[in-house]
């Protein structure tokens, strides 16, 4: 699903910033991964470029076969909208859409007709537990509730991976399983998916953790997540 | 393509923020709004003034005599001459595109009140014309009829009068057709009663208080004979009234022996360039008009264009996340455009309604009031006008989305997503 070659990306500021030095990586169709890594290793820019968001300088990233370099904005938004579902750590649900309208916002630029949009974003909010909260609007909804909107809006185009930044950064230990749980059901359902954390709790609950460091990737640790209770919060 | 999703889309974004928005369409609403006011007022001002002249053909000149100041032919300067009737006749035939042309004499008397009726009695100017002057200097006819081609040749004694000549020797309402008045001592019939369609363009006097006679008629009885000082012609629309004027001064001067250079003989002039200057007046009060009300709404769109670069600065989030999940730069834009052009053409449009609105009522409350001197009329846009500014509300309200629509492309989602 995943394949990267050697990607290298640096920022050129007042002090030239390489982030990324030579990463290779396969992740396999419907593979659970996580990439866990120190503050400024590189993790948050690895996530961007999978998710087509930055552009990398040399190497080579396939996405569902397909090689994605110099992309117009056009392509990389119609890949996005297409085979990725994002999910952040502050939900950025946009703030004057009922949660049904947020969900729906994928389909829209997928032109979508609007009954079918919103019927599709019922549908996945119901999943999620939150039909009677579809008419409600982001303030009115607390962390998880809001989360699991977002995750919602993920799914809602039917990507084939889903890019998680920090998921559970912004909820309580309690909340963070519950979204994790959700997170491994959406997994088993086929969909691939790449967790950037740096909570261990959190990486121990995917298949795969992948440790970078200094925009290197330092280790690939293979983990069965079926040891552990999903139902215990996280520490 | 009426895209009633896309509209929807643009509303909940403008309707988000219903102050920051109103206050944004205020500009464009208030710029929109002036022009429609301060065009209408002009309308009206020009409306009234052009029916001040209403009646007047703007192919006339009028000609009047004087005295030489060269001497000429043995004659010495400082001549009094007079012109007559075949004089008229002669210009007539011979200098092309004249339509009409009429002597305007009057008699003059030392009594007071010179027209009689019954017990009544009135002081009015008493004035000889041709049938023809009533073409070149138009009246209301409000009874009977003007003087024609057989009073004129049999000398009849009949005469107009004046509307107010008429109110104050008749009672309401009498018919005063056929009636006998005295006129300056001698017995005339009443044809007809006229009034003036202006105030402003007048020559001897109001129509409305003057009694007027046959030319023919009014020499022989009063004894002026065939002198005519002063006359009166229109040219036809296509000819120039300024060449004219020059072809009957020369003609006048060659048959009265008068120097051709001679500039006090004969003085004249054509209503022409008084339209002209009418004409020239007004366009120029439009054109500060538009300026005026271009530059206001060329300030409101300014505002319209700032808040919506203050909206997409503060919208990075949002724009970046649109754009993580899909939006393409088409889209970003397409939105940013609409949300500047439904702002704007809202705006514009409810200005222009308030103010056809608002000027539809002053020209009510002013055509109710008694309006002989009105100076203002029907204050309005024309239908070209409001179509004109409509389009114009609509580029600018594009255009002020364009630096705006520019400025939120160059957000990348990942702008957006990075946590600060």
């Amino acid at each position: 699903m995943i394949r990267l070659e050697n990607i290298n990306k640096t920022y050129f500021g007042a002090q030239p910033l390489h982030v990324l030095k030579g990463i290779n990586l396969n992740v396999e169709d419907g593979e659970m991964v996580s990439i866990m890594g120190a503050s400024g290793s590189g993790k948050s820019t690895l996530l961007n470029i999978l998710g087509i968001l930055d552009n990398y300088d040399t190497g080579d990233y396939y996405l569902n076969d397909k090689l994605v370099k110099d992309l117009t904005e056009n392509q990389a938004a119609e890949m996005r909208n297409q085979l990725i579902g994002f999910i952040f750590q502050s939900f950025n649900l946009i703030p004057f859409k009922t949660a049904m309208e947020n969900v729906a916002l994928p389909l829209y630029y997928q032109n979508v007709n609007r009954k079918k949009r919103n019927q599709l974003a019922l549908e996945y909010l119901e999943r999620f537990g939150l039909k009677e909260w579809a008419d409600h609007y982001p303030n009115e909804l607390s962390g998880g509730q809001k989360q699991r909107v977002s995750m919602a809006r993920a799914l809602v185009t039917q990507p084939k991976i889903i890019l998680a930044d920090e998921p559970t950064g912004a909820l309580d230990s309690k909340t963070s399983a519950e979204v994790m749980q959700i997170l491994r059901e959406v997994n088993q359902s086929g969909i691939t998916m790449v967790i950037v954390t740096h909570e261990r709790g959190i990486a121990l609950r995917t298949n795969k953790i992948i440790h970078l460091k200094d925009g290197v990737i330092e280790s690939i640790e293979t983990n069965n997540p079926d040891q552990i209770d999903f139902n215990q919060e996280i520490k | 393509m009426f895209d009633f999703d896309g509209l929807k889309e643009i509303w909940q974004t403008i309707a988000r923020n219903k102050t920051r928005s109103l206050l944004t369409a205020f500009g464009v609403f208030w710029g929109v709004f002036l022009l429609v006011v301060l065009s209408s007022t002009g309308n009206g001002f020009e409306n009234g003034m052009m029916r001040q002249v209403e009646g007047v053909t703007p192919n006339t000149g009028l000609f009047f005599t004087g005295t030489t100041s060269e001497p000429y032919k043995g004659y010495q300067k400082g001549r009094n001459w007079s012109m007559n009737l075949s004089d008229l006749e002669v210009i007539k035939e011979t200098i092309p595109n004249i339509v009409a042309i009429s002597p305007e004499a009057s008699v003059w008397t030392s009594e007071d009140k010179n027209v009689v009726f019954g017990n009544r009695s009135g002081s009015y100017t008493v004035k000889g014309v041709m049938p023809e002057y009533n073409y070149i200097m138009k009246s209301r006819i409000l009874k009977g009829r003007f003087i024609n081609d057989s009073d004129i040749a049999n000398h009849r004694k009949v005469c107009l009068l004046g509307k107010r000549a008429y109110e104050e020797l008749f009672d309401k309402g009498e018919d005063p057709l056929g009636k006998m008045v005295r006129v300056n001592g001698l017995y005339f019939q009443v044809v007809g009663v006229v009034s003036t369609y202006n105030t402003s363009v007048q020559i001897n006097g109001s129509a409305d208080e003057s009694v007027v006679l046959p030319f023919t008629t009014m020499n022989q009885l009063f004894t002026q004979g065939d002198n005519i000082h002063f006359f009166v012609l229109a040219a036809s629309d296509d000819a120039s009234i300024a060449d004219i004027e020059e072809e009957v001064k020369q003609l006048l001067k060659q048959r009265h022996d008068i120097a051709p250079d001679d500039k006090t003989a004969i003085s004249s002039f054509n209503l022409e360039e008084v339209f002209k200057m009418f004409k020239g007046l007004f366009l120029g009060i439009h054109i500060l008009i538009w300026i005026v009300g271009l530059g206001t709404l060329l300030s409101g769109i300014i505002g319209v264009s700032n808040i919506m670069l203050v909206t997409v600065k503060e919208r990075t989030r949002e724009i970046g996340v649109r754009r993580a999940i899909g939006a393409k730069p088409k889209s970003i834009i397409k939105q940013v455009l609409s949300e500047s052009l439904l702002l704007t053409t809202l705006a514009g449009l409810v200005g222009l309604c308030i103010g056809v609105g608002i000027m539809a009522l002053v020209a009510t409350i002013t055509a109710n009031m008694p309006s002989d001197n009105m100076m203002f009329q029907d204050p309005n846009i024309s239908f070209k006008a409001a179509v004109a500014a409509t389009i114009i509300v609509i580029i600018s309200g594009l255009l002020a989305g364009v630096l705006p629509a520019w400025r939120a492309i160059q957000i990348k989602a990942i702008d957006a997503i990075r946590e600060e």
